[in-house]
């Protein structure tokens, strides 16, 4: 084609006419030769497509293989259009909220600063909707990631039970009917893909199993938005059908509907409906029943670990389902001190706290720190695993104080640096609204007692609505930059 | 138009959609390929692999070997299906076996020295639940028997076509 379309090198005789004598023979002879290509091509693609038909045409009339592939196959009574929309409705509610908390807390993290914060550097548009990450109110990461984890886990047997509900269209013969059918098939692996990977990543990140290939934030960040789009589509294609398969049947009748009376859905053009259906042992409300008593034990034994106070002990399969001591420092740890390596030696009497901004840099001992005015604040740990804490009474120095102690009293963020050696969060940057929230503390006190190794002796960084991770601990150096 | 949707399958509207997402997936897969493609990879394929054809084959068979069982006593007495007195249990156990069995079986090497916390107890945990789950449905299943037993003895057959001519 592209050779065809390259104006020969050497144009010579020709008819005359009104245009120009040299063009006319050049585009006519050009003209010919697209018109044969055009003619080739399209009789190649008559033929090409003849044959692909006849392929799909002796495919269509091939007997399915054994197994799974034939339509006595599969033989659940329960299958069919109205179930499996009972299961997508209870998804379209829950998946967009997973989805738009997922993506809070990747603000929350405020990749925009750029590096450290930003794990993610080739996001690329799919940061777009990126904002300044509030202080307010104070509990907001805590609700949207406890909402995120737990409503993730909630939602696990809804999820197993819709793909048991569609499992029979893995399997339909012909494979392919049209490439329309081909593209939505691949847009499903996608989706089932996506949505598998995103539950399992998630799953398994909460309880610390770091199997998964690679950092859990960019492997969950990345995968969501392979799962939103295909979500976006599929429901966009399927969304009609599912409102008329639940309008097809009555809810109220279908809770009264016992085991003798339960029959199977009538023929669908999805063939989810089985050709030779088993009598039933279960009733569609049962089956229903059962999911959601899936969904609520899941619940019960999670949610716990987010509410906290006297319902923590409640969450009894979640990871932080109690307290790892008692008194002034009892309360829930993300990473030791041990864990990171941080050793006494560290934060023994050696320590300074470095404060850098304009002109020269300021050296702290704690005891320095603890002759500044102290303030107080009463604030949550929330954690991206979607546990966290209740208020914890924190004192000690307000940042914004200490950004015009160094010189900048409004600086427009904060490196804060740690002495455990470098690793994920070993340093983080704060942003210019952060710092200036009064309740944003240097914290070197807890609960009326001096901070413990594992909650960040000699100070630790706390920030209201900040993701826990960015709530640094151990700080030696903060940096305050216009 | 109507040649366009006899050559692809579907209206227009349903290409356009497609390829918009499939634009987006591309876009994002880059970029979660971006590290180490293969196993990322395999991951994506896997997931769906693993369910749907381990976890489904396998819970599906267990479901239809406990209903041949039935299957083959249900001429005994008790003439009540008792399938679903262990099918509701073994559901509730396993999801949350299939979403806690790290802790479960204690495979997370960095969540004690991490957290603080011992990673122990969860198994018995599991256990202790899914104990209870057999039990109250054990329970439940002799009320139903007993309160059969006697509808049949003062009722005879004046009992609804019930659960015994289910199948």
């Amino acid at each position: 084609m592209d050779r065809d379309g390259r104006p020969p090198p050497d144009p010579s005789g020709g008819r005359t006419g009104a245009r120009p004598r040299r063009v006319r023979p050049r585009l006519l002879r050009m003209r010919d030769r697209l018109g044969r290509a055009r003619a080739a091509v399209a009789h190649r693609a008559t033929r090409t497509a003849a044959r692909l038909r006849a392929v799909v045409r002796r495919a269509r009339q091939a007997p399915p293989p054994p197994g799974p592939f034939r339509p006595g196959f599969w033989r659940s009574p329960l299958r069919g259009p109205w179930l499996t929309s009972v299961f997508g409705l209870v998804l379209l509610a829950g998946i967009p909220v997973l989805l738009v908390t997922g993506l809070l807390s990747y603000a929350a993290y405020n990749p925009g600063l750029g590096p450290p914060d930003d794990q993610t550097p080739d996001k690329g548009v799919l940061g777009f909707y990126l904002f300044d990450w509030p202080t307010h109110p104070y509990w907001l990461y805590r609700l949207t990631q406890g909402v995120h984890v737990t409503l993730g886990v909630t939602l696990v047997p809804v999820l197993l039970a819709k793909l048991w509900s569609v499992l029979p269209k893995l399997f339909e013969w012909p494979p392919v009917r049209t490439l329309a059918h081909a593209l939505e098939r691949l847009s499903l692996l996608t989706l089932v893909g996506g949505a598998i990977f995103e539950f399992a990543t998630g799953i398994l990140n909460i309880q610390l199993f770091y199997v998964f290939p690679g950092s859990f934030y960019t492997l969950h960040f990345y995968g969501a938005w392979v799962l939103a789009a295909a979500f976006a589509v599929h429901v966009a294609l399927r969304l009609g059908r599912m409102a008329r398969a639940l309008r097809s049947r009555d809810p109220a009748a279908e809770l009264r509907t016992d085991l003798a009376h339960t029959r199977p859905e009538p023929p669908d053009p999805d063939h989810l409906v089985p050709a030779a259906p088993r009598a039933p042992s279960m009733t569609r409300r049962g089956a229903v029943g059962m999911v959601g008593a899936g969904s609520l034990l899941l619940l019960v034994v999670t949610a716990g670990q987010s509410i906290g106070g006297r319902l923590r002990a409640s969450a009894l399969l979640a990871p932080h389902n109690r307290d790892p001591g008692s008194g002034p420092n009892g309360f829930q740890i993300n990473k030791t001190a041990a864990a990171v390596g941080v050793t006494p030696a560290h934060v023994g009497p050696g320590w300074r706290l470095e404060l850098h901004g304009h002109g020269p840099a300021l050296v702290l001992t704690r005891d320095r720190l603890l002759a500044l005015p102290q303030h107080a604040a009463a604030l949550p740990i929330a954690c991206v695993e979607g546990w966290s804490t209740a208020d914890q009474h924190w004192s000690g120095l307000r940042l914004t104080d200490l950004a015009a102690l160094a010189g900048l009293p409004h600086a427009g963020s904060v490196l804060v640096e740690s002495v455990q050696p470098p690793g994920p969060y070993s340093s983080v940057l704060l942003r210019g609204n952060q710092i200036h929230d009064p309740r944003s503390l240097l914290a070197l006190r807890v609960n009326g007692a001096d901070l413990s190794i594992d909650h960040g002796f000699p100070a630790r960084v706390i920030v209201p609505a900040n993701p826990g991770v960015n709530n640094t601990k151990w700080v030696r150096r903060l940096t305050f930059r216009a | 138009m109507s040649r366009f949707a006899r050559w692809y399958g579907a209206n227009p509207l349903h290409l356009l959609a497609l390829v918009s997402s499939f634009a987006l997936t591309g876009y994002a897969m880059v970029r979660l390929f971006a590290v180490r493609p293969l196993a990322v990879a395999l991951w994506f394929v896997g997931a769906a692999v693993v369910h749907d054809l381990i976890l489904f084959p396998l819970y599906s068979l267990a479901d239809l070997t406990v209903l041949a069982v039935l299957r083959h006593r249900a001429a005994r007495v008790p003439r009540l299906p008792w399938i679903n007195y262990v099918r509701v249990p073994a559901f509730l156990s396993g999801v949350l076996l299939l979403v806690w069995f790290p802790l479960i079986f204690a495979l997370s090497t960095p969540y004690t020295g991490a957290t603080g916390l011992s990673e122990g107890g969860y198994l018995g945990r599991w256990l202790a639940v899914t104990g209870v789950l057999f039990g109250a449905s054990a329970v439940s299943f002799a009320f139903t028997v007993r309160r059969a037993r006697r509808r049949g003895a003062d009722g005879g057959r004046r009992a609804p076509n019930g659960e015994g001519t289910a199948r």
